[in-house]
């Protein structure tokens, strides 16, 4: 007998999908309530996911069999610490989405409500999917539904944001198609799709081409869905033409979940002892040392802000490879291991859902795109500039921001596994990131209005509460996270995902 | 006899100026409401401040512990002899400078005082926490906090050059920054902890190699550009852009001094005396000090503009401390203790008196200053005591700590001993820049007649412009006001024992 929450991780899939067709017909007899359908179910499934967390910590691994068929034949879905942890930061982002999109929708998109909600819905759905499936094949299936909503969601704004989501759709569409090819090889060698078989039966085939080009596969594939580096073409215009919530889940969650699926494949497909036999992980961390500098530099070229927030999630993603590429070497019992990666996606997921949010806010209320044009706003909009200032402020790395403490733990991770040449790289992007987040701020509060000589004459104008309390909720955890990660309060998570992959000094 | 008592006294006066921050944001319409909070919590941090002084005098040091962030890094305060020397200079210049600030600000009609106001609360709490940190890392993070903290202020005017200023103060301190965290998270990496220790951290020179030691040295100056060590000062002169209760919080409260409050952190408490001395950086120091010296103070013969005199004038002042606690002796690092809180009265003194003559007059050129002297009498006699201070004459507190500078050279013996000279040319530069001010104000008549509407500044600025004057003459007979040589001693007695 199963008790309660070992049904959660179905339940959440389930609630979320049947819900987006709720959506669909409830919309049809009355458009308000989509959003709060969704609103609801989010609400619903962030509970449950917490409730999985906690007892994922205290009681060990879920495994639900569906339909009570056993693995290897039916489909399982594991929970683990990992899963659990993205699972409660992505429900979480996309619970302050859905509360943020109510009036901008309204005002952006009127004629596409209904559908807005439906294709949102079925982004968490196949993003949750991702999150908490234990079969690669499974993983592909949600990869896929939740990049197609993407897809659209994208698009829904029309005209230039048709190409930006085609883009996307064939960059996407490749990488997709390098991870079934991964998936068909490794099928093909084992003749099992399930993850933990996976990781049973490859061991004596670690020398076998053919597993070894399936994790190169592996690598473009979910290398391209994550932005990495050289492979983020597509990012740019996706993030700075997509619905403001959209970008948000955009860089906040969603290459962040493909992260997690790169790090469900590294780590649970493969094993550590895989990684070990070929510098996979050592080029990756430069791999992503370039993409940190030149994401920031090309950020310093851009006046759009939506876009210089896109160029800055790229360097981001490089602070996360980099934390995975160290991961392996890196032996600290406290900061080794994937505990600064996985810092990190809840930091950035924090920072960069508040200052896409905020980006939208300036668009919702004065049509406002680019950097030049901010001129007073720290006036016009003080809670939102000043919720900006403090995403920024964390960005850059000023303690006691999560930013600080992404940074400190990554440069403490590179100096353990005796890269010096990582720190370097950590504090050339921190001052890369002053650069062109300062610009911002000094625009928005120290630059004068043009025409304006009093300086009492530009009222205040802020974008409605409900926009707004987003906006506050995660700026203020920029700060209030950092200090609980400085307090070292959420370790027993990173202790349980670094033991059950066998990193991190203790265990080895 | 050492005993570390734990208590919440630090903690309350930290948040002192964390909470009136609030407090001002929240009455920011209100602005005599918002005032007399900033006054009451200034005075209420001083007091908090000052009750902690009888306790450390008796050697004890008082902590007080949150957390732990790393694996032997706390954060916590740990106040002890030297972090209450800052922690009472800043903390009581506080009072003085936001009653100055009233009186300057509403004088001139300067706009958006409210966020003025908050960040100059933040500034506070970030300068009483550099204070107050036990360890580097507590350090940094309000290291950073004064640093971002300072940025509005220092771009306040927010016209093209004023943010130009904010922009190059911004980009040397926060790159300073940087090479601090470097430095801080190898000091962590080679001994295990960033404590500060009396006499160093014990375990740093058998875990690093003398060249690690020498490279991370010069790494921890480069995070201490706060300091103005030339050729890293070209922020500060820049930043005078700012209104004068800035300046006189940057030069004699909270920013420089935290720098140079952080090079003698690190010098006696993180290498220590002996390891520093072994390695033979303290000879390097004494070096990049004296060619800070001399070079600041031809820098400043040239200024016209009275307030970037003064600011070379406090880079010059700034190695000077710098220069004390490299000579590595008894009498050079009680100097630059000392000079500490002796040069904040001093200087800000003389930047308040800059203040009121150009709330007053309008004037900013020393040329336009021909027989200002006459109109405001207290002004300028309260800026002749600072500027004998800064020139090291009697009677004022500059006499005393260069006196012990000179007592410090022939202590370390070697080749320290030619030092002496140097301060003696560098007196004498001194003297060549700031008499040439007096004489114009006193002796020149103005060639229109002088404007008769000139008049003494407003009292909410001579009052606290008196009170500094007043205190940097009383240092000189009696240095152990606000327990100052005191705790000096203290400090010093734990770091190298007995006076030799």
């Amino acid at each position: 007998m199963l008790c309660a929450v070992e049904h959660f991780p179905v339940l959440i899939i389930v609630i979320s999908l049947l819900s987006a067709f709720t959506i669909f017909i409830a919309g049809w007899l009355n458009k308000k309530s989509c959003c709060f359908i969704s609103f609801a179910t989010i609400l619903v499934q962030l509970v449950m996911s917490i409730f999985i967390l906690h007892h994922v910590l205290t009681a060990g691994t879920i495994n639900y069999w569906l339909g009570g068929w056993s693995p290897p034949w039916g489909i399982e879905y594991v929970v683990d610490a990992l899963n659990a942890y993205v699972l409660v930061i992505l429900l979480f982002l996309a619970l302050v989405c859905v509360m943020y999109s109510k009036r901008n929708i309204e005002h952006e998109l009127p004629h596409k409500i209904v559908s807005f909600y439906v294709l949102y819905q079925l982004l968490v759905t196949g993003l949750c999917g991702v999150t908490v499936t234990g079969d690669i094949f499974n993983m592909y299936v949600f990869v896929e539904i939740f990049s197609l909503s993407a897809y659209a969601l994208i698009a829904s704004r029309g005209k230039i944001a048709l190409k930006a989501s085609y883009t996307y759709l064939i960059l996407g569409s490749i990488g997709a198609c390098f991870f079934l090819l991964g998936i068909g090889f490794l099928y093909s060698v084992t003749g099992t799709l399930n993850m933990h078989d996976l990781s049973l039966l490859l061991p004596p085939l670690y020398g076998n081409r053919m597993v070894q080009a399936a994790f190169g596969f592996f690598i473009i594939g979910l290398g391209i869905k994550m932005a990495l580096f050289p492979l983020h073409t597509w990012l740019p215009d996706a993030h700075s033409f997509a619905p403001a919530e959209i970008s948000a889940m955009l860089s906040g969650i969603i290459i962040e979940v493909s992260t997690y699926a790169f790090i469900r494949v590294c780590f649970s497909v493969y094993t550590v002892n895989f990684l070990k036999l070929l510098p996979i992980f050592d080029i990756l961390c430069w791999v992503a040392a370039s993409g940190i500098i030149i994401g920031s530099v090309l950020a310093i070229a851009q006046d759009n802000l939506k876009r210089m927030l896109a160029y800055s999630s790229v360097s981001q993603m490089g602070y996360i490879m980099l934390a995975v590429g160290l991961s392996v070497s890196s032996h600290n019992e406290l900061w080794g291991g994937l505990t600064p990666a996985l810092m990190h996606i809840l930091n950035h997921a924090l920072m960069k859902g508040c200052l896409f949010l905020v980006a939208g806010a300036f668009i919702y209320k004065a049509d406002l795109w680019n950097i030049s044009d901010f001129r007073g706003l720290g006036r016009k909009m003080p809670y939102t500039c000043a919720a900006f200032s403090l995403a920024a402020i964390s960005m850059i790395g000023v303690p006691p921001s999560v930013g600080f403490v992404s940074k400190l733990y990554i440069i403490l991770a590179s100096l353990d596994s005796g890269k010096f040449v990582f720190v370097a790289i950590m504090l050339i992007s921190t001052l890369l990131n002053l650069v062109y987040f300062w610009r911002v701020i000094e625009t928005m509060y120290m630059k004068q209005e043009e025409g304006a000589h009093d300086h009492s004459s530009s009222r205040r104008d802020e974008v409605p509460a409900s926009m707004l309390i987003p906006i506050l909720i995660l700026a203020s955890l920029c700060i209030i996270v950092g200090i609980i990660w400085l307090a070292e309060i959420p370790m027993p998570i990173m202790d349980s995902v670094n033991s059950l992959f066998g990193l991190s000094g203790g265990m080895t | 006899m050492t005993a570390t008592i734990e208590s919440m006294q630090p903690t309350f006066a930290i948040m002192c100026p964390a909470i009136v921050s609030i407090l001002i944001l929240l009455f920011g319409k209100w602005p005599n409401i918002r005032e007399s909070w900033t006054l009451i919590a200034a005075i209420a941090q001083f007091l908090i401040v000052i009750s902690m002084a009888p306790v450390i005098l008796a050697g004890n040091i008082i902590e007080c512990t949150f957390f732990t962030m790393l694996p032997g890094v706390d954060f916590g305060f740990s106040v002890d002899a030297f972090g209450l020397i800052f922690a009472i200079t800043s903390s009581f210049l506080w009072i003085l400078v936001s009653l100055y600030s009233i009186g300057y600000m509403r004088s001139l009609n300067e706009h958006a005082q409210t966020r003025f106001y908050f960040f100059f609360a933040l500034a506070i709490f970030g300068a009483v926490g550099i204070a107050m940190s036990g360890n580097l890392f507590t350090m940094f993070i309000f290291y950073e906090i004064l640093t971002v903290s300072t940025y509005p202020l220092v771009a306040h005017e927010q016209t093209p050059v004023a943010l130009a200023a904010g922009r190059k103060y911004l980009a040397y301190l926060l790159t300073s920054g940087t090479f601090f965290l470097a430095a801080i998270v190898l000091t962590y990496y080679f001994s295990g902890t960033t404590d500060f220790v009396n006499g160093g951290i014990p375990n740093l020179a058998s875990e690093a190699s003398r060249a690690a030691l020498m490279v991370l040295f010069v790494i921890f100056l480069l995070g201490f550009m706060k300091a103005a060590w030339m050729p890293f000062h070209s922020w500060l002169p820049t930043a005078m852009a700012a209104p004068t209760p800035v300046s006189a919080l940057l030069h004699a409260v909270a920013v420089v001094k935290a720098g140079v409050f952080g090079i003698i952190r690190v010098v006696c408490y993180i290498y220590g005396v002996d390891l520093m001395s072994a390695l033979g950086l303290g000879l390097a120091l004494v070096c990049l000090a004296t060619f800070t010296l001399i070079v600041a103070n031809l820098f400043a013969l040239a200024q016209d503009n009275l307030k970037r005199r003064l600011a070379y004038s406090t880079i010059n002042q700034l190695s000077l401390i710098i220069f004390g606690v490299a000579l590595l002796s008894y009498e050079g690092i009680e100097g630059a203790m000392m000079h500490i809180p002796f040069h904040g009265f001093m200087k800000i003194t003389l930047f308040m008196c800059a203040g009121a003559i150009m709330v007053a007059s309008g004037k900013k050129n020393i040329s336009e200053m021909a027989g200002i002297g006459k109109k405001m009498p207290v002004t300028m006699i309260a800026f002749t005591i600072g500027a004998l201070g800064m020139c090291a004459l009697p009677p004022t507190a500059g006499y005393i700590t260069h006196h012990l500078f000179v007592h410090g050279c022939e202590e370390a013996g070697g080749s320290m001993t030619i030092f002496p000279y140097i301060l003696l040319i560098v007196a004498i530069l001194d003297v060549m820049y700031f008499f040439p001010i007096i004489y114009t104000a006193f002796f020149k008549k103005s060639k229109d007649g002088g404007d008769r509407r000139i008049q003494e500044a407003p009292i909410f600025m001579l009052i606290p412009i008196a009170i500094t004057a007043t205190v940097s003459i009383i240092f000189y007979f009696y240095p152990d006001l606000f327990y100052i040589s005191d705790l000096v001693h203290t400090a010093i007695s734990g770091l190298m024992g007995g006076h030799p």
